[in-house]
């Protein structure tokens, strides 16, 4: 095989060779300069113009025509208006497109060398040139100002009583939590994280457990070096390396202690309001015609939430919380009529390149009548006083020590993936 | 004008030096302080650079195209470890795409082009007998190199080369835990990219300062030729932005080596709560993108410059609305500073803010726009001679438009977030980068090879390459934008994840093949470049008959480029069909006539 692809690549530059030595002879026989391109190529390059001008056109028609429908429609109340923005936008640059190119082609090909011709000495028309500053400038006024409208639309703050999601990436799957009963989301602290509180929700006996945790785990380091006094076999750099440990988990204890106790807005501790919040991690409910307000965590490095049949995109920041509002106006059973697809669903992915697994860094969107949301989120389990058994659902415990380590399909996706 | 007299002075000194002693092999070919030569190794460098860029693009591209699939020569190439059996591994995937992008950006199209073209033409076409300072060119030539050695030699470290993508957002680039790609190899990107900005600079800083000081009489900054203008501007924003890329990388260092938090804050990853809080990877963001912004420019304005001067050139008529032109390229200048935030949307930036960058963006449309149409009407009633050369330019002035037009989309926020970091922008950033900027460099190549080796390159192949790379070029990156509009994100290893997607997926072997022919076509440019070096047929002096002074030097290279004094220059670089005139071209040096008008 190996021989076979040398062997084509050495044929292949031969051949260019040999082609390119008759190609010099005869234009040494004829005497004529590089330089001086003969009627014949000045002709044959203007009418390719035309050929590529029709093709490309014929081709882009066809882009047009076949894929322009580029996704259903929108089924998020912004989505309607994002697609009419991006209607009026692609309808504009699609004009501006043809003609451009049309007038370039065009005028390449009807003025190709003439012998007997001699080129118009037109240096510059203030005239010429005020008009397509101006009209460019007028096109962009408008794109501007719809574009702003629709810009603060989007973003504006979310209205009063808009229901509050939190979505939380890690490499590589995302995780919802929804405030329950109290409306109130629980503190998190990515200090507070194990593999069975995998968002950091706060409460006191999470703290108590991570506090023992560390203990434990500081207590065996020191066992260690301890034992090492005794007996030394440990390299000289391994034990630095273990009092360097020991060192980050102590300092790992301090900013837990540094942990603040708040009153949210209903008067209870944010310590304790995290004990109802459900944390789910197969699907994303969404209740059709309510308000969402998306509040996206991220665990380790940059995500993207992007769910781009809602037309809703957020990058989600490891420190700094960002938000997007949308409210979902068509439900999977009816989006499946529309489609007359019975295997369709919505889907949130990650658009932001974020390790190896990037690619399948998926979660299942559902969107259902209030009713029938109600009825799902009653079944979900609240995150509780008990973390250790509630918190973890039977499929997820991977720990996120090795969803890097693994080549193919982390655990994390698999249980992402997995309906219920 | 003392100062053109003063080197006109310097020169006969330096010419009859230049007599006595014949120069060392090494001095001439290897550590060389003339401008013309390391501009050939600056073109050369690129080159080498720019196959292994296209190459690793083709790699990738089988894999999607054909997701799954084995191929042989993938293990051919990447060995056992990141093609086992001929399957693409899923980081060495991440690995070629980011150092695809990286050496194209900075590699090809920024060391190599402005390298090339600042270097060939600043002082021929101002008229000087070199750089200001030939030192300095020669040490940005070898730190362009060193940087270049390093980051191909990221490639086979333990773990691969960078693999965040070639915007190397932290916290991803940041955590040697993230990813395999993330460690040393992310280190020698950095350091490479260390040694790179720093040719830049010195490159850019001669660049400036010859073009400001060294001109040579009469060549007032009103009669430059518009490469000199692009030049010029790109050198400026080029010393004014690199530098801010050397602090975030910096600071990304200290964040990868010294447990420093500048990026980073609240990270848990692989099992360990990390002692970090206060930072914010927004921060490099902002820090990248306003370098990032102006590179784009920083990119395209060489490419605009050359096809000014090459469409003016074979069109037998003046550039269009010279002053206008020159305003764009300040006005596209200015603007890209203050643009960076539109390529940060969704990062949960202040909306207000994002609406500020909405307005300053769909600014830059205005000049551009002026200069599609200026390079339109400069064709309109010309005599046009089809060289190599100019089928690139005009190539450039089509994928310039096409490119161009859906940027209005990417810069409107409120559409952008539908879009942004899909395909949509893969397309729309190759069709300007990878085909404009692309083809201002090859037919910027066509054109001065006659100056850079005293030969010709072949017509016909130049004729094959410009068709299928242009057939070729439009055919990989036009369909992406649907594939990107229909929700496909970019940097993902396989779609077929995705049910959603399934139906524009038909797309992507037709891409794919589309890739690999126009790939493969670039071996006949290659061909072409180094057999006409050797055996193209002699130039003569001045063979597209044109205006500009780098013509009136000799074939044969001498040091100091003129044998005698540095001609002076009476008129500007665009009297083509001039009908005061019976000859269809007057160069720069000659005189005017009484009663003539100038322009």
């Amino acid at each position: 095989m190996k021989l076979l692809i040398i062997l084509v690549i050495v044929l292949a530059i031969i051949a260019i060779v040999q082609l390119s030595k008759v190609y010099e002879f005869t234009r040494t026989l004829r005497k004529s300069k590089e330089e001086e391109i003969s009627p014949a190529d000045n002709k044959l390059n203007a009418n390719l113009m035309l050929v590529w001008m029709s093709v490309f056109f014929i081709g882009t028609l066809y882009l047009y025509a076949r894929y322009g429908e580029y996704l259903p429609e929108p089924a998020s109340e912004h989505g309607k208006d994002v697609d009419w923005l991006m209607g009026i936008n692609i309808w504009m640059i699609t004009v501006m497109f043809f003609i451009m190119n049309a007038m370039l082609f065009l005028v390449a090909w009807k003025y190709q060398y003439k012998k007997d011709r001699k080129a118009r000495f037109f240096a510059h028309d203030n005239r010429l040139e005020m008009v397509w500053t101006l009209i460019p400038g007028v096109a962009m006024a408008f794109i501007i100002v719809f574009g702003l409208i629709t810009w603060n639309k989007i973003t504006g703050p979310a209205s009063e009583g808009a229901m509050q999601i939190e979505l939380y990436s890690k490499q590589f799957a995302w995780i919802a939590r929804y405030p329950g009963q109290d409306g109130q989301f629980g503190a998190a602290n990515y200090n507070l994280i194990s593999t069975k509180n995998e968002m950091g929700i706060v409460s006191k006996e999470l703290i108590a457990a991570k506090m023992e945790e560390l203990d434990s785990e500081i207590e065996g380091l020191k066992a260690q070096l301890e034992e090492n006094k005794k007996l030394p076999v440990m390299p000289e750099s391994y034990v630095e390396t273990l009092e360097d440990k020991i060192f980050r988990l102590e300092r790992h204890k301090q900013r837990i202690l540094d942990l603040g106790e708040y009153k949210t807005a209903n008067g209870m501790s944010n310590w304790v309001t995290g004990s109802d919040d459900q944390v789910v991690k197969s699907e994303l409910h969404l209740p059709v015609g309510k308000e969402i307000e998306f509040v996206f965590r991220s665990q380790d490095v940059i995500h993207s939430a992007y769910m781009p049949h809602f037309r809703a995109q957020m990058n989600t920041v490891p420190g700094v919380p960002t938000r997007f509002k949308m409210t979902p106006t068509i439900t999977t059973k009816e989006m499946r009529g529309k489609l007359a697809d019975d295997k369709f669903d919505y889907v949130l992915l990650c658009n932001k390149v974020c390790g190896n697994a990037h690619f399948n860094m998926q979660m299942k969107i559902v969107v259902e009548t209030e009713e029938e949301y109600l009825a799902w989120l009653e079944k979900q389990k609240s995150f509780g006083g008990e973390p250790a058994q509630e918190a973890a659902p039977a499929e997820g415990t991977d720990a996120p020590a090795d969803t890097t380590m693994k080549a193919a399909m982390p655990a994390a996706q698999a249980s992402a993936k997995m309906t219920h | 004008m003392g100062n053109a007299e003063h080197t006109a002075h310097d020169h006969s000194h330096d010419h009859g030096h230049a007599h006595h002693h014949e120069e060392s092999w090494v001095s001439k070919y290897i550590f060389s302080q003339d401008h013309k030569m390391i501009s050939k190794q600056f073109l050369i460098t690129a080159i080498v650079m720019g196959v292994i860029a296209v190459m690793l693009s083709i790699f990738f591209r089988l894999q999607l195209g054909w997701p799954g699939e084995k191929f042989q020569i993938l293990n051919f190439f990447l060995g056992d470890k990141w093609a086992p059996d001929g399957l693409l591994d899923k980081n060495a995937y991440l690995a070629m795409v980011t150092i695809h992008g990286t050496i194209m950006v900075f590699f090809v199209l920024t060391g190599g082009l402005s390298g090339t073209f600042a270097n060939l033409l600043i002082p021929l076409q101002v008229g000087a007998r070199d750089m200001a300072s030939g030192f300095l060119n020669m040490l940005s030539y070898w730190a362009f190199l060193i940087s270049s050695i390093i980051m191909v030699a990221s490639l086979f470290v333990e773990g691969g080369a960078a693999s965040g993508g070639w915007t190397i957002y932290p916290p991803l680039s940041a955590l040697p835990q993230a990813m395999p790609g993330s460690g040393t190899g992310m280190t020698l990107w950095l350091i490479s990219m260390v040694f790179f900005i720093a040719s830049s600079l010195l490159g850019g800083l001669n660049y400036v300062v010859t073009i400001i000081n060294l001109r040579t009489k009469g060549m007032s900054m009103t009669r430059l030729p518009l490469t000199m203008w692009a030049l010029f501007v790109t050198a400026i924003l080029g010393v004014l932005s690199f530098p801010v890329l050397v602090s975030a990388a910096v600071l990304l260092l200290m964040d990868r080596s010294f447990g420093t938090a500048f990026y980073l804050s609240d990270i848990f990853i692989q099992g360990e709560a990390l002692d970090v809080t206060g930072g914010s990877p927004i921060l490099f963001q902002h820090l990248f993108w306003f370098l990032g912004h102006p590179e784009v420019y920083i990119v395209l304005l060489p490419a605009l410059g050359i096809s000014s001067e090459i469409i003016s050139t074979n069109s037998r008529k003046p550039i269009f609305g010279y002053k206008a032109m020159v305003g764009s390229i300040l006005a596209i200048g200015f603007l890209s500073f203050i643009v960076w935030g539109h390529h940060m949307y969704v990062t949960g930036m202040n909306p207000f803010l994002g609406s500020v960058f909405v307005f300053t963006t769909l600014l830059i449309a205005i000049p551009s726009a002026v200069k599609a149409f200026n390079y339109i009407t400069t064709l309109y009633q010309g005599n046009i001679r089809f060289t190599p050369a100019m089928l690139f330019s005009i190539g450039l002035v089509s994928t310039f438009v096409t490119g161009g037009l859906t940027g209005i989309i990417l810069a409107d926020s409120a559409l952008d977030v539908n879009v942004h970091d899909t395909y949509f922008v893969v397309a729309h950033f190759h069709i300007v980068m990878g085909m404009s900027a692309i083809f201002g460099m090859l037919g910027g190549i066509y054109h001065w090879f006659p100056k850079m080796y005293g030969r010709m390159m072949n017509t016909k192949l130049g004729y094959v390459h410009f068709w299928v790379t242009l057939v070729c070029g439009y055919g990989v990156f036009f369909p992406m934008h649907f594939v990107g509009m229909a929700g496909a994100p970019r940097r993902y290893y396989d779609y077929s994840e995705f049910p959603f997607l399934d139906w524009v997926l038909d797309l992507n072997p037709i891409i794919s093949t589309f890739a690999i022919v126009g790939g493969a076509v670039q071996v006949l440019f290659i061909f072409n470049f180094f057999h006409s070096m050797k055996y193209g047929q002699v130039a003569s002096q001045n063979p597209w008959s044109s205006n500009t002074l780098e013509w009136t030097t000799p074939v044969k290279h001498i040091h100091g480029n003129w044998p005698g004094a540095i001609p002076e220059v009476h008129r500007w670089a665009y009297d083509y069909s001039n009908p005061e005139h019976e000859e269809d071209f007057v160069p720069q040096v000659v005189p005017m006539k009484p009663g003539e008008h100038a322009h």
